[in-house]
Protein backbone atom coordinates (compact mmCIF):
# COMPACT_ATOMS: atom_id res chain seq x y z
CA UNK A 1 0.00 0.00 0.00
CA UNK A 2 1.58 3.31 -1.27
CA UNK A 3 0.54 6.36 0.10
CA UNK A 4 1.29 10.05 -0.57
CA UNK A 5 2.95 10.21 2.76
CA UNK A 6 5.66 7.28 1.58
CA UNK A 7 6.11 8.67 -1.68
CA UNK A 8 6.86 12.18 -0.17
CA UNK A 9 9.34 10.94 1.94
CA UNK A 10 11.36 9.18 -0.47
CA UNK A 11 11.54 12.24 -2.46
CA UNK A 12 12.55 14.21 0.59
CA UNK A 13 15.26 11.51 1.04
CA UNK A 14 16.37 11.28 -2.80
CA UNK A 15 16.84 15.14 -2.42
CA UNK A 16 18.86 15.48 0.62
CA UNK A 17 21.28 12.69 -0.52
CA UNK A 18 21.45 13.57 -4.06
CA UNK A 19 21.77 17.35 -3.18
CA UNK A 20 24.23 16.25 -0.50
CA UNK A 21 26.12 14.12 -2.52
CA UNK A 22 26.65 16.90 -5.39
CA UNK A 23 27.78 19.46 -3.11
CA UNK A 24 30.79 17.63 -1.91
CA UNK A 25 31.64 16.35 -5.69
CA UNK A 26 31.48 19.72 -7.79
CA UNK A 27 34.22 21.25 -8.61
CA UNK A 28 32.42 24.66 -8.59
CA UNK A 29 32.38 25.87 -5.40
CA UNK A 30 29.37 28.27 -6.12
CA UNK A 31 27.38 25.12 -7.10
CA UNK A 32 28.52 23.56 -4.41
CA UNK A 33 26.98 26.09 -1.81
CA UNK A 34 23.66 25.86 -3.96
CA UNK A 35 23.78 22.28 -3.42
CA UNK A 36 24.33 22.71 0.12
CA UNK A 37 21.12 24.93 0.45
CA UNK A 38 18.65 22.23 -1.51
CA UNK A 39 19.85 19.28 0.76
CA UNK A 40 18.98 21.82 3.93
CA UNK A 41 15.67 22.47 2.48
CA UNK A 42 15.23 18.75 1.85
CA UNK A 43 16.14 17.76 5.44
CA UNK A 44 13.74 20.52 6.72
CA UNK A 45 11.30 18.85 4.58
CA UNK A 46 11.94 15.82 6.55
CA UNK A 47 11.30 17.46 9.60
CA UNK A 48 7.67 18.72 8.33
CA UNK A 49 7.08 14.90 7.54
CA UNK A 50 8.01 14.00 10.92
CA UNK A 51 5.57 17.09 12.07
CA UNK A 52 8.19 18.29 13.70
CA UNK A 53 7.38 22.22 12.40
CA UNK A 54 9.19 24.42 14.79
CA UNK A 55 12.37 22.30 14.32
CA UNK A 56 11.36 22.64 10.53
CA UNK A 57 10.80 26.40 10.67
CA UNK A 58 14.23 27.08 13.02
CA UNK A 59 15.79 25.07 9.94
CA UNK A 60 14.51 27.29 7.39
CA UNK A 61 15.24 30.56 8.99
CA UNK A 62 19.13 29.46 10.90
CA UNK A 63 20.40 26.82 8.34
CA UNK A 64 18.98 28.32 5.04
CA UNK A 65 18.00 32.15 5.65
CA UNK A 66 21.20 32.31 7.90
CA UNK A 67 24.73 29.96 7.09
CA UNK A 68 24.24 29.36 3.75
CA UNK A 69 23.91 33.21 2.76
CA UNK A 70 27.03 33.80 5.28
CA UNK A 71 28.44 30.89 3.21
CA UNK A 72 27.49 32.44 -0.09
CA UNK A 73 29.14 35.84 0.71
CA UNK A 74 32.12 34.72 2.13
CA UNK A 75 32.78 32.77 -1.39
CA UNK A 76 32.20 35.93 -3.41
CA UNK A 77 34.48 37.54 -0.80
CA UNK A 78 37.21 35.14 -1.58
CA UNK A 79 37.05 33.25 -4.97
CA UNK A 80 37.52 34.46 -8.45
CA UNK A 81 34.72 34.07 -10.65
CA UNK A 82 34.09 31.04 -12.99
CA UNK A 83 37.18 29.75 -11.39
CA UNK A 84 36.94 25.95 -10.76
CA UNK A 85 38.76 23.80 -7.49
CA UNK A 86 41.70 22.26 -8.21
CA UNK A 87 41.67 18.52 -9.14
CA UNK A 88 41.82 15.72 -5.96
CA UNK A 89 44.70 13.29 -6.52
CA UNK A 90 42.82 10.34 -7.09
CA UNK A 91 44.28 8.27 -4.24
CA UNK A 92 43.06 10.38 -1.91
CA UNK A 93 39.59 10.47 -3.48
CA UNK A 94 39.72 7.05 -3.39
CA UNK A 95 40.80 6.07 -0.04
CA UNK A 96 38.33 8.77 1.54
CA UNK A 97 35.49 6.64 -0.60
CA UNK A 98 36.97 3.56 0.55
CA UNK A 99 36.95 4.72 4.26
CA UNK A 100 33.41 6.17 4.16
CA UNK A 101 32.28 3.13 2.63
CA UNK A 102 33.48 0.85 5.39
CA UNK A 103 31.86 3.21 8.06
CA UNK A 104 28.65 3.59 6.74
CA UNK A 105 28.68 -0.29 6.22
CA UNK A 106 29.54 -1.08 9.82
CA UNK A 107 27.01 1.84 11.22
CA UNK A 108 24.12 0.33 8.78
CA UNK A 109 24.67 -3.18 10.02
CA UNK A 110 25.04 -2.34 13.64
CA UNK A 111 22.01 -0.01 13.16
CA UNK A 112 19.79 -2.97 11.85
CA UNK A 113 20.91 -5.91 14.19
CA UNK A 114 19.94 -3.66 17.29
CA UNK A 115 16.34 -3.80 17.76
CA UNK A 116 15.19 -0.25 19.55
CA UNK A 117 11.67 -0.27 21.79
CA UNK A 118 9.57 1.73 20.16
CA UNK A 119 6.98 3.78 22.22
CA UNK A 120 4.11 3.73 19.97
CA UNK A 121 2.11 6.80 21.44
CA UNK A 122 2.70 8.94 18.17
CA UNK A 123 2.12 12.78 19.54
CA UNK A 124 4.41 15.16 18.53
CA UNK A 125 5.24 18.50 20.58
CA UNK A 126 2.82 21.76 20.84
CA UNK A 127 4.82 25.11 20.51
CA UNK A 128 3.68 25.83 24.35
CA UNK A 129 5.14 22.30 25.57
CA UNK A 130 8.13 23.44 24.06
CA UNK A 131 7.89 26.85 25.56
CA UNK A 132 7.60 25.76 28.63
CA UNK A 133 10.19 23.09 28.54
CA UNK A 134 12.49 25.63 27.44
CA UNK A 135 11.98 28.39 30.42
CA UNK A 136 11.51 26.39 33.31
CA UNK A 137 13.86 25.88 36.01
CA UNK A 138 12.65 22.35 37.30
CA UNK A 139 13.50 18.96 36.86
CA UNK A 140 13.20 18.48 32.53
CA UNK A 141 13.95 22.18 31.96
CA UNK A 142 16.19 23.76 29.87
CA UNK A 143 16.20 27.37 31.15
CA UNK A 144 20.13 26.96 32.08
CA UNK A 145 21.55 25.54 28.83
CA UNK A 146 18.78 28.72 27.28
CA UNK A 147 21.23 31.13 29.24
CA UNK A 148 24.41 29.50 28.03
CA UNK A 149 23.20 29.83 24.97
CA UNK A 150 22.70 33.40 24.56
CA UNK A 151 26.10 33.41 26.51
CA UNK A 152 27.69 31.69 23.60
CA UNK A 153 26.30 33.57 20.99
CA UNK A 154 27.38 36.90 22.52
CA UNK A 155 31.00 35.40 22.62
CA UNK A 156 30.61 34.41 19.22
CA UNK A 157 29.60 37.92 18.39
CA UNK A 158 32.32 39.78 20.17
CA UNK A 159 34.57 37.03 18.33
CA UNK A 160 33.84 37.98 14.96
CA UNK A 161 33.76 41.66 15.44
CA UNK A 162 37.79 41.47 16.83
CA UNK A 163 38.80 38.98 14.16
CA UNK A 164 37.06 41.15 11.41
CA UNK A 165 38.40 44.13 12.84
CA UNK A 166 41.84 43.41 12.94
CA UNK A 167 43.61 46.74 12.45
CA UNK A 168 46.03 46.09 9.47
CA UNK A 169 49.57 44.58 10.63
CA UNK A 170 51.96 47.93 10.86
CA UNK A 171 54.67 47.98 8.24
CA UNK A 172 58.22 46.47 9.13
CA UNK B 1 8.22 -0.06 -1.21
CA UNK B 2 8.27 -0.04 2.61
CA UNK B 3 6.55 2.34 4.84
CA UNK B 4 9.00 4.94 6.12
CA UNK B 5 9.97 4.59 9.99
CA UNK B 6 13.16 4.92 12.34
CA UNK B 7 15.37 2.83 9.80
CA UNK B 8 14.41 4.87 7.38
CA UNK B 9 15.68 8.27 8.91
CA UNK B 10 18.86 6.40 10.45
CA UNK B 11 19.69 5.59 6.67
CA UNK B 12 19.61 8.66 6.06
CA UNK B 13 21.20 10.45 8.90
CA UNK B 14 24.25 7.81 8.57
CA UNK B 15 24.38 8.37 4.44
CA UNK B 16 24.55 12.31 5.01
CA UNK B 17 27.34 12.00 8.24
CA UNK B 18 29.35 10.22 5.85
CA UNK B 19 28.84 11.86 2.99
CA UNK B 20 30.10 14.65 5.32
CA UNK B 21 33.24 13.07 6.51
CA UNK B 22 34.23 12.35 2.46
CA UNK B 23 33.77 15.68 1.99
CA UNK B 24 35.78 17.06 4.56
CA UNK B 25 38.57 14.51 3.81
CA UNK B 26 38.66 15.01 0.17
CA UNK B 27 38.73 18.79 -0.05
CA UNK B 28 41.49 21.62 0.41
CA UNK B 29 39.10 24.59 0.40
CA UNK B 30 38.53 26.13 3.85
CA UNK B 31 35.02 26.62 2.86
CA UNK B 32 34.00 23.48 1.14
CA UNK B 33 35.41 22.21 4.21
CA UNK B 34 32.94 24.18 6.58
CA UNK B 35 30.03 22.90 4.01
CA UNK B 36 30.86 19.40 4.71
CA UNK B 37 30.98 19.95 8.54
CA UNK B 38 27.70 21.61 8.04
CA UNK B 39 26.12 18.63 6.54
CA UNK B 40 27.56 16.47 9.85
CA UNK B 41 26.12 18.45 11.64
CA UNK B 42 22.47 18.08 9.75
CA UNK B 43 22.85 14.37 10.06
CA UNK B 44 23.20 14.29 13.93
CA UNK B 45 19.63 16.61 14.64
CA UNK B 46 17.94 14.15 11.88
CA UNK B 47 19.30 11.97 14.35
CA UNK B 48 18.00 13.28 17.57
CA UNK B 49 14.98 14.16 16.14
CA UNK B 50 14.39 10.70 14.89
CA UNK B 51 14.54 9.59 18.17
CA UNK B 52 12.65 11.49 19.78
CA UNK B 53 9.67 11.14 17.74
CA UNK B 54 9.68 6.76 17.55
CA UNK B 55 11.41 6.01 21.14
CA UNK B 56 10.66 9.13 23.40
CA UNK B 57 7.51 10.97 22.32
CA UNK B 58 6.23 12.14 25.42
CA UNK B 59 9.79 13.89 25.96
CA UNK B 60 11.17 16.81 24.51
CA UNK B 61 15.35 16.15 25.02
CA UNK B 62 15.58 15.52 21.26
CA UNK B 63 13.78 18.58 20.55
CA UNK B 64 16.23 20.69 22.77
CA UNK B 65 19.53 19.09 21.86
CA UNK B 66 18.64 19.93 18.19
CA UNK B 67 17.74 23.29 18.83
CA UNK B 68 21.01 23.62 20.61
CA UNK B 69 23.52 22.23 18.50
CA UNK B 70 21.42 24.61 15.39
CA UNK B 71 22.12 27.68 17.67
CA UNK B 72 26.24 26.10 18.22
CA UNK B 73 26.15 25.59 14.84
CA UNK B 74 25.40 29.08 13.55
CA UNK B 75 27.95 30.77 15.97
CA UNK B 76 30.83 28.23 14.50
CA UNK B 77 29.86 28.81 11.23
CA UNK B 78 29.93 33.12 11.67
CA UNK B 79 33.34 32.38 13.47
CA UNK B 80 34.78 30.32 11.11
CA UNK B 81 33.56 32.78 8.38
CA UNK B 82 35.22 35.60 10.18
CA UNK B 83 38.76 33.59 10.64
CA UNK B 84 38.21 32.27 6.99
CA UNK B 85 38.31 36.31 5.52
CA UNK B 86 40.84 37.21 7.65
CA UNK B 87 43.20 33.98 6.44
CA UNK B 88 42.24 35.09 2.97
CA UNK B 89 42.92 38.96 3.31
CA UNK B 90 46.49 37.67 4.52
CA UNK B 91 47.34 35.27 2.45
CA UNK B 92 45.23 35.60 -1.01
CA UNK B 93 44.08 31.93 -0.35
CA UNK B 94 41.92 29.70 1.71
CA UNK B 95 43.45 26.43 0.79
CA UNK B 96 44.53 24.66 3.72
CA UNK B 97 47.66 24.00 1.78
CA UNK B 98 48.87 27.51 2.02
CA UNK B 99 47.60 27.94 5.72
CA UNK B 100 50.78 26.43 7.30
CA UNK B 101 52.53 29.20 8.95
CA UNK B 102 49.78 29.13 11.56
CA UNK B 103 52.82 28.77 14.22
CA UNK B 104 54.46 32.33 13.59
Amino acid sequence: MITGSTILFYLLAALTLTCGLLSVSTRQIFRAAIYLLFSLIGIAGIYFWLQYEFIAAVQIVVYVGGIVVLIIFSIFLTQQAGEKLPKQKPGRKIFSALAVFCGFALTMVQVYKHEFDFDKTMVSPTMSNIGQNMLSTKEGGYALPFEVISMLLLAAMIGCIVIALRSKPETK
Amino acid sequence: MMEPGLYHILFISAALFFIGVYGFLTRRNLITMLMSIELILNSVNLNFIAFNKYLWPGKLDGLFFTLFIIAIAAAEAAVAIAIIINLYRSHQSIDVENAEDLKY
